[in-house]
């Protein structure tokens, strides 16, 4: 039995033991999609090992390095993170099993990087997640961001270069403009940026500067995609899919989110967000963001970036959560991390087979899609079912538990918010499998339309997480059980 | 027996004289070896030598603290006193070792790039510019001070001069320009004190200067001298001769330069106006330090936005390096013991860093033929390693946090920070700063990694000998990064004794 605080360092380390097998292996490419199957499945298998102890409240720490007095290199496993880790590498295995099927049926170049920064990028969104404080949880955002760029260009075309330098241009503007002022604001009020329940910064900061530190937070968080600096999500997009569907869906994003949220539960403290009135304004600035990136979502005629605009959708319904300062709100944010992350991969994933099967991108050119790729589009409803909020699928519950955590921070109008944008979540996803069942393919004649489904290793990857968005819905309640601590002091 | 013991212990004792007169001995005898590789492994020794002296003698300094030595046995005020604190024992470290990681690396580029029959002038060279900095460090005295730095500079014009590019001669007469006036500016300064106090020694002159302090005559020498040395480490406006000395330079002479000349010249500066000036309370209104800042910012808002627009990669660097002299201005002009921190180990770090990234500049262009960043295009495949310490050591010029620049930027930001509403302005601008920083290392890591090369000529990696002093420095700047111990620390007690001997 390894103690807690191996289970973390390997958590790090499996995925660059892996990177350096992937480059090794890098000529062999069935060995080298060995070694990435065998990193991921070992990586979620020792992170899902630290699980039991953090459901019984346990907190395992460990500092690397020590800077400075009160700097240091810490990781702290709280439930929100460990949840975040558990996803991320839960579904780098179903995400790794996708991408062998999409890069070889695309017959992409350069597979030997992309499946190393792939790693390089699942351990930093680890490194993210276990961060015990604003300095360690920067360092690996940053790595985050510089590991994605070599996936976001990954084309080498002259658009894929347009991509990767407005992503990476936005990401890192924000985060050493905003963020990492907001870092050292936060050392001089407090003299520590240690994450601590209940949060620091209570009594410490008031009034004006308390809504401005926020918004240099919030916004030097430029993955969590709030209005304006949402440009880079959609120009992300001319990535390969399995990069869309893992990195911008989920671990990216949601370590964008997921910082705000551990920012301001274990920083500002729920008990400042609620009772200061000059942090309010960002639950407005998420219903704009969440409401508008809806509106522009049904614009989009490629695929890509409308699940991109709905992507940023729903990132605000996660800050929403956190801004409400509620119980509620925060646990409904969090669990909106899991059921989003679940409903957009598959989304994404279907997006992508319909790409290597077709070789079609635009949604007006995907009538009767249903008929040619029946599992796929199926695949694809029961995603945008949940992405939407219906039950039995995951996503209701988490819209529910916001509801009720803007009723407690009375923020009726937010509800009022809500179920216009799952309107719009209906009016902008569900034509794309409705259209693709109903209609026949252009072109298609009288006679019977042959299937042509995208490769098995696709499909299996896609039937996993649809089916992952239902079993969400069933344990929902154990899910809530395990996020309730982190919003109360001394209960965790 | 007792003889060894007695041997052993004068040597010990003769350490501060050792430290120049070794170097400056060795610089004619390495003239006559005119055997291929003999002077450069000549240089090499004395390098190591006069690096363990620049050890033992820090070590001395922080466990009985400081040094006073008597040049020849005449006893200050009259004779030339040899004085190390901790700043200047830091500051001897950083010159001493850096010639020693410089010198492995010098093998391959001086034998590329000064002709074969003038290697043993060039290494001669080298050791008299490094004899000149250790002068001017571990000196007592205002006039001495002088005297090295002379001999730094004519050894420096003829190392910049040295290479094959043609444009180096211009480049080195530029400098020498400059250079020459500076000196003599410095010379005045140092003269009209003299002319004040009657007394060269700068304990001495500190505790002379108090009663004659409020004349114009000390004030015209404070302004000589300030703007003397600003000249010599070429803060804005007087940088315009270090681009063109450092970019067509023999490679390891910038890697050498880049990661000395200046921080001596900072040191002089604080020692000036700390020592001599700091006590002097007719000053205090004057707020000597303050009018350091202007130049400050703008020194490294025009360097980095300048970097951000050169075509050529050693150019860049150069640029970067006006940029980062402005950090250590800042911090020295802030004035308060964490400003001071900042500005000291920031000339640790920042020799760290940019000799790093001067050496992978040197290494491409000995692979390529050329740093245009145009022909850099896929270096990142060809040279693999050397690319990668580039873009490593560049985080440390940006100031990532686990490297040694975040360090710095952190003291020089807290620092700021401490000086109410214009402080957070100050911090702001140096974050600013950072993100440009961002923007022109990213330059160089997009053409390197990700455009295709251009064919032609097979690019080969880079020697070992060039390729272990690198990663040397590379490392070096994650390990100060991550373990701040010993250069924080010195660095704290440096600047508190630099503001004790003020008050």
């Amino acid at each position: 039995m390894m103690s807690l605080e191996t289970h973390i360092e390997l958590a790090l380390l499996i995925p660059l033991i892996g990177l350096i097998g992937i480059i090794l292996t890098g000529r062999m490419p069935n060995v080298r999609e060995g070694v990435t199957l065998v990193t991921a499945t070992a990586n979620a298998i020792n992170v899902w090992a630290i699980f039991p102890a953090v459901q019984s409240g346990a907190q395992p720490s460990v500092t690397l390095f020590e800077m400075l007095p009160g700097l240091t290199v810490n990781f702290t496993i709280e439930p929100l993170g460990m949840m975040f880790a558990v996803i991320a590498s839960t579904l780098w295995i179903v995400n790794s099993i996708y991408s062998i099927g999409y890069m070889r049926g695309n017959k992409e170049q350069n597979q030997t990087r992309f499946y190393a920064c792939f790693a390089l990028s699942i351990s930093a969104a680890i490194g993210v997640a276990f961060a015990g404080n604003l300095l360690t949880l920067f360092i690996f955002y940053e790595i985050l961001t510089l590991s994605t760029y070599p996936l976001v260009t990954h084309k080498g075309n002259e658009d894929a270069k347009r991509g990767g330098r407005t992503y990476l241009g936005i990401l890192m503007a924000t985060s050493i403009g905003l963020q990492l002022p907001a870092i050292i604001w936060t050392w001089h009020l407090t003299g520590t940026i240690d994450f601590v329940e209940g949060g620091t910064l209570l009594g410490k900061v008031q009034g004006v500067s308390a809504g401005l530190l926020l918004a240099l937070y919030v916004y030097g968080i430029g993955k969590a995609a709030l209005m304006p600096v949402h440009k880079w999500l959609p120009a992300a997009m001319v990535a390969p899919t399995p990069v869309s569907a893992l990195l911008h869906a989920v671990a990216v994003v949601k370590a964008g989110v997921f910082s705000v949220i551990k920012i301001i539960v274990y920083v500002f403290g729920l008990e400042l967000i609620s009772t200061e009135t000059a942090t309010n304004w960002l639950v407005y600035a998420a219903a704009i963001t969440l409401t508008l990136a809806s509106l522009i979502a049904m614009n989009q005629d490629n695929l890509k970036r409308r699940l991109a605009y709905s992507t940023i959708s729903q990132l605000s319904y996660v800050i929403l959560g956190a801004a409400l300062g509620t119980a509620m709100g925060v646990v409904g944010g969090g669990m909106h991390i899991a059921m989003h992350a679940a409903g957009k991969i598959t989304l994404f994933f279907c997006a992508g087979a319909i790409y290597v099967a077709l070789h079609k991108t635009e949604i007006s050119d995907m009538k009767g899609i249903g008929r040619i790729m029946p599992v796929t589009t199926f695949c694809f409803m029961i995603g945008a079912l949940s992405v939407i909020g219906i039950p039995p699928l995951g996503g209701s519950w988490s819209k529910f538990l916001l509801m009720v955590g803007a009723a407690d921070a009375g923020f009726q109008f937010i509800i009022g918010v809500l179920i216009v944008s799952s309107l719009l979540n209906v009016a902008y996803l569900m034509p794309i499998p409705l259209r693709g069942f109903m209609l026949r393919p252009p072109g298609a004649g009288d006679g019977p339309i042959r299937r042509q489904e995208a490769p098995l290793a696709c499909l299996i990857a896609i039937c996993i997480t649809a089916s992952l968005t239902l079993v969400l819905f069933f344990i929902a309640g154990d899910i809530y059980d395990f996020l309730l601590p982190i919003t109360i002091v001394g209960g965790g | 027996m007792s003889t060894a013991t007695h041997a052993g212990f004068s040597l010990l004792a003769n350490l501060p004289a050792l430290q120049v007169v070794v170097p400056m001995v060795a610089a004619p005898i390495c003239t006559f070896l005119r055997f291929r590789n003999g002077p450069w492994a000549f240089a090499l020794l004395v390098s190591a030598a006069v690096f363990w002296i620049a050890v033992t003698l820090l070590q001395q300094v922080l466990t009985h603290g400081v040094i006073s030595y008597e040049m020849g046995g005449w006893a200050p005020p009259i004779g030339i006193e040899y004085r190390i604190d901790e700043i200047n024992a830091f500051v001897l470290l950083i010159v001493s070792g850096i010639s020693l990681v410089a010198l492995p690396y010098a093998l391959r580029s001086v034998e590329r790039e000064v002709p074969q029959d003038k290697h043993h002038l060039f290494y001669a060279a080298w050791l008299l510019c490094l004899c000149g900095m250790l002068g001017i460090t571990i000196t007592g005295d205002a006039f001495n001070i002088f005297v090295f730095l002379e001999i730094s500079s004519l050894s420096t014009y003829m190392l910049i001069a040295s290479g094959r590019d043609p444009r180096a001669l211009t480049a080195a007469f530029q400098y020498l320009v400059l250079g020459t006036l500076g000196a003599t500016f410095i010379l005045i300064g140092v003269g009209l004190l003299y002319i004040m106090t009657g007394t060269l020694n700068i304990i001495d002159l500190a505790d002379r200067l108090g009663p004659v302090s409020d004349t114009t005559s000390v004030r015209a020498a404070a302004a000589f001298l300030i703007v003397g040395i600003a000249l010599k480490f070429a803060l804005f406006p007087a940088h315009f001769w270090l681009p063109n000395g450092y970019a067509y330079s023999p490679s390891a002479v910038a890697v050498f330069l880049s990661a000395t000349a200046t921080k001596v010249s900072v040191y002089v500066l604080l020692r000036f106006e700390f020592t001599v000036f700091g006590g002097i309370e007719a000053f205090d209104d004057l707020h000597f330090a303050r009018l350091l800042l202007p130049f400050a910012i703008a020194a490294f808002l025009v360097g980095s936005i300048a970097a951000i627009f050169q075509t050529d990669l050693k150019r860049l660097l150069a640029w970067s390096s006006i940029a980062q002299i402005g950090y250590m201005a800042l911090g020295i002009g802030l004035g308060t013991p964490d400003g001071l921190t900042a500005g000291i180990v920031h000339m640790f770090n920042h020799a760290l860093t940019k000799g790093a990234l001067f050496m992978a500049a040197g290494a491409m262009f000995l692979s390529i033929g050329s740093t245009r960043i145009t022909n850099l295009a896929g270096v990142g495949k060809t040279m693999p390693f050397t690319t990668l310490a580039f873009v490593l050591a560049g985080f440390s010029l940006i100031g990532v946090p686990t490297t040694s620049g975040f360090i710095s930027k952190w003291y020089l930001v807290l620092a700021a920070l401490q000086h109410g509403n214009a402080g957070y302005f100050l911090a702001g601008l140096v974050l600013f700063s950072s993100i440009l920083a961002v923007i022109y290392i990213w330059r160089i890591v997009e053409v390197a990694y990700f455009r295709e090369p251009a064919g032609g000529a097979v690019v080969k990696e880079a020697p070992l000998s060039m390729l272990l002093p690198l990663w040397a420095l590379t490392l070096g700047c994650y390990f100060f990064g991550l373990e701040t111990h010993y250069s924080v620390d010195i660095a704290r007690q440096a600047a508190e004794s630099l503001l004790g001997i003020a008050r």
